[in-house]
């Protein structure tokens, strides 16, 4: 063959290679080789290698669980985050989302709108332990006939966390947190009084943070995001306008939340773990990132319930089902999911192995269980538990009682709409909270409107 | 002299001829082949990457669509609900205000700065490179370091004020600020390549041109108006123009340094768009966004290359 017919036909077949690389990198597979009757699942969510204690627990998790159930093989995907929401969409329509895919509650009813999960409940009566589950979070992934869709993971509630160090440098007891916004409000005084740029209290007002962190504070003022059909807007209220009241005399009048505003969670959480600030609304799940990036301490940090008598705001994350998935798939999926992530003493709940890595074992959340399923699961925390409890004790016994509310339809369109409120009443003395209520309201029931 | 002229020899139509002119043909086409394959990956790229998406992106504007549901046409709507948001008039008279105020600090700091390297005589190498230096650094990593250089509590301009005993500033903390201060970051960022360009004009400029400006008695600020201007005057208005573009669609700024906050002070078009796509999830309404961008960008631009050379 002549050179120049060779560098031809290379180009010729250069191209058709490509093209068929690309075609197959488009196509997903869908293994369910029922006839042989093994069952191959793809899962997302994997932990990165760069956790590598979190990815050697995962892959042993795996390697244990295909030995004991031979005829299905997990394929986990690592992926981070886990649930990008620009990506989710676009995943979802290309068909290329997992067997068993990541979501969080905010996902859950948008994905079941759109068709694109599977009803697993024809599947769920072998689930052991399935209605000892908490109401509220089982909850989350039920469609609108209450069929499911898929199963939680983790769960969290908002509480206080607080620097039990500065409460103490204040002249505070580190084992009465406020119980109230006027409280924190005392406090956080106190705390700024203390100089050397320390804060008393921080909240987030960007990157929709902002409009997260209100709608957990009017939870707590008793108030709501959205009307019961979540068709409008209901934050232009009187829960609401105490909300950005107490912001805007915190900010201006006390002076008790530094001059550093849009801050978003990286900002606050480096704050509190250098100790210059006092007290922030975060969920416990904070309390090992403190500890392992910010170089804070469980000794010194504390969280309290959410202040105010009302509810909280509850968030969390799970697994759904693709709506392509064989019945082979979602049988498989399921079982891989009860090991892993609920059965206490496996998988996520093997607290003597998270104890033997070094990570925290105590931690308040998640708190997925009732019954006699969660006096063992608190049995078997307690007896490997490394972090003081005790310090979380208020949060804990709280609630128990408490009202958890989850976070409104299409919540990080609120947020995003909400973190401009926040940001106004921060940066800026004047700011009219009354009009800034109501422009927020009509943008928000126009977005709602296009949904 | 005479000058003889080799011509080719006219092909003979002999029947011997005929293959050999299609022995000729299929050479050309096969050599052509390899270009066409070679071509196809570029066209390719170009028709999958940037055209489509542009084509569809106008489709799209007319549309409501998740990309997970199936798709409707909305004729209007999307436009309708852009002008009723009162973001949209907010991002475009932020995006004007922007490319107003870089277009004084970013248009003219260069020059100004190029006409000084040009005229040094000893470390230029080094001033050059201390110019151009804030470019090699990734722009996250830009807005991140001035993030907290802007810190109004303990930021490096807060402190370096307070030492001389200035009044400080909220910087990006305050609606009357926060566009000044992301002006001031992309052009500390994007002064060194300006710069650079300014500085290859002049010195394409002849010495001559000076030396006799010199010899009429010119002063140096007779010779920057009489010489040096009008010398760089095509560099000027390209990248005036490239300049203007660029700034009507800042994004990394605002959305690294202040999540278009404090109170929309800081939402670009471009933002928006960010806005409306992935936050908000309305991607017809991004799309319709991004055409009116498009679209204004486009007069603009054919106006003032029009203006430009009828002003030659």
């Amino acid at each position: 063959m002549r050179t120049a017919q060779f560098h031809r036909l290379a180009a010729a077949a250069l191209a058709a290679g490509a093209a068929v690389t690309v075609m197959a990198a488009c196509t997903s597979s869908n293994s369910d080789n029922s006839a042989s009757g093994s069952v191959t699942i793809t899962v997302n969510c994997e932990p990165p290698t760069s956790d590598p204690i979190d990815r050697k627990a995962f892959v042993d998790d795996i390697a244990t669980f295909e030995k004991a159930h031979s005829n299905i093989h997990i394929q986990p995907k690592d992926e981070f985050p886990c649930d990008d929401p620009k990506t989710f969409d676009a995943k979802l329509a290309g068909g290329q989302m997992e067997n068993v895919f990541y979501v969080y509650y905010t996902d859950v009813a948008h994905v079941i709108a759109e068709g694109q999960a599977a009803d697993i409940s024809k599947y769920t009566g072998s689930v052991k332990g399935l209605d000892d589950i908490q109401a509220s979070t089982l909850g989350v992934f039920k469609g609108p006939n209450g069929d499911f869709y898929g199963l939680p993971k983790t769960n969290y509630s908002m509480g206080l966390l607080y620097s039990r160090a500065l409460f103490t440098q204040a002249g505070l007891d580190p084992n009465s947190p406020p119980t109230t916004w006027d409280e924190v409000r005392a406090d956080a005084k106190k705390i700024a009084a203390l100089g050397n740029g320390i804060v008393g209290y921080a909240d987030y007002s960007a990157s929709n943070q902002g409009g997260w962190h209100f709608t957990a504070e009017i939870y707590s003022q008793g108030g709501s995001m959205v009307s019961s059909n979540g068709k409008q807007a209901a934050f232009d209220s009187a829960a609401g306008k105490a909300v950005l009241t107490n912001l805007q005399q915190m900010r201006w009048t006390d002076n008790s939340m530094g001059s550093k505003q849009l801050l978003t969670i990286p900002d606050v959480q480096a704050m509190m773990g250098a100790g210059k600030l006092g007290m922030y609304v975060a969920a416990p799940d904070n309390l090992p990132t403190l500890v392992k990036q910010y170089q804070g301490s469980y000794t010194n940090l504390a969280i309290a319930p959410m202040p105010g008598d009302h509810a909280t705001l509850l968030g969390g994350d799970g697994y759904m089902f693709n709506v392509k998935d064989t019945p082979a798939q979602i049988q498989a999926g399921i079982q891989w999911l009860q090991f892993e992530n609920l059965t206490p003493g496996v998988g996520q709940f093997n607290y003597q192995r998270s104890a033997a890595n070094g990570s925290p074992v105590g931690l308040p959340e998640p708190d997925l269980w009732k019954g006699t399923t969660a006096t063992t699961d608190d049995q078997a925390k307690a007896k490997y538990a490394n972090v003081p409890s005790q310090n979380d004790q208020s949060f804990i016994t709280a609630m128990k009682t408490k009202q958890g509310d989850i976070e409104p339809v299409d919540a990080q369109q609120i947020y995003s709409v909400l973190d401009s409120v926040m940001s106004a009443v921060l940066t800026n003395q004047g700011a009219n909270i009354d009009q800034l209520l109501s422009d927020a309201s009509t943008k928000v029931n126009s977005l709602l409107a296009n949904q | 002299m005479v000058v003889t002229t080799e011509t080719a020899p006219r092909p003979v139509a002999t029947p011997a001829g005929a293959p050999r002119t299609a022995r000729r043909r299929t050479r050309r086409v096969g050599t052509n082949l390899t270009a066409y394959a070679l071509l196809a990956g570029g066209v390719l790229c170009f028709a999958l990457f940037s055209w489509y998406p542009t084509v569809r992106a106008f489709l799209l504007a007319f549309q409501k669509t998740n990309f997970v549901g199936a798709s409707h046409w909305v004729g209007l709507t999307n436009f309708h609900r852009l002008f009723a948001d009162p973001e949209f008039a907010a991002a475009w008279r932020n995006s004007f205000e922007f490319t107003g105020i870089a277009l004084v600090l970013g248009f003219g700091v260069p020059f100004v700065l190029a006409v000084v390297l040009n005229e040094l005589r000893h470390w230029k190498t080094l001033f050059r490179l201390l110019v151009y230096l804030p470019v090699m650094i990734p722009p996250a990593v830009v807005a991140i370091l001035w993030k907290w250089f802007y810190d109004p509590g303990n930021g490096l301009f807060n402190e370096a004020l307070s030492a001389v005993g200035l009044p400080t500033s909220a910087w990006t903390n305050s609606t009357h600020t926060a566009i000044v201060s992301l002006v001031l970051v992309a052009t500390w960022a994007n002064l060194g390549g300006t710069t650079l360009i300014y500085l290859a004009a002049l010195q394409n400029i002849p010495t001559e041109l000076y030396e006799a400006a010199e010899l009429d008695g010119a002063n140096i600020f007779q010779r920057v108006r009489n010489v040096t201007i009008p010398q760089t005057r095509y560099v000027m208005l390209m990248l005036l123009l490239l300049q203007i573009v660029a700034t009507m669609q800042e994004f990394t700024t605002p959305f690294i340094m202040t999540g278009g906050g404090p109170q929309d002070a800081t939402v670009t078009v471009l933002y928006l768009i960010y806005k409306y796509a992935f936050v908000y999830f309305d991607y017809g309404t991004a799309c319709a966004l991004s055409i009116m961008l498009f679209i204004f960008l486009g007069i603009f631009s054919a106006l003032y290359l029009r203006l430009t050379r009828n002003a030659d």
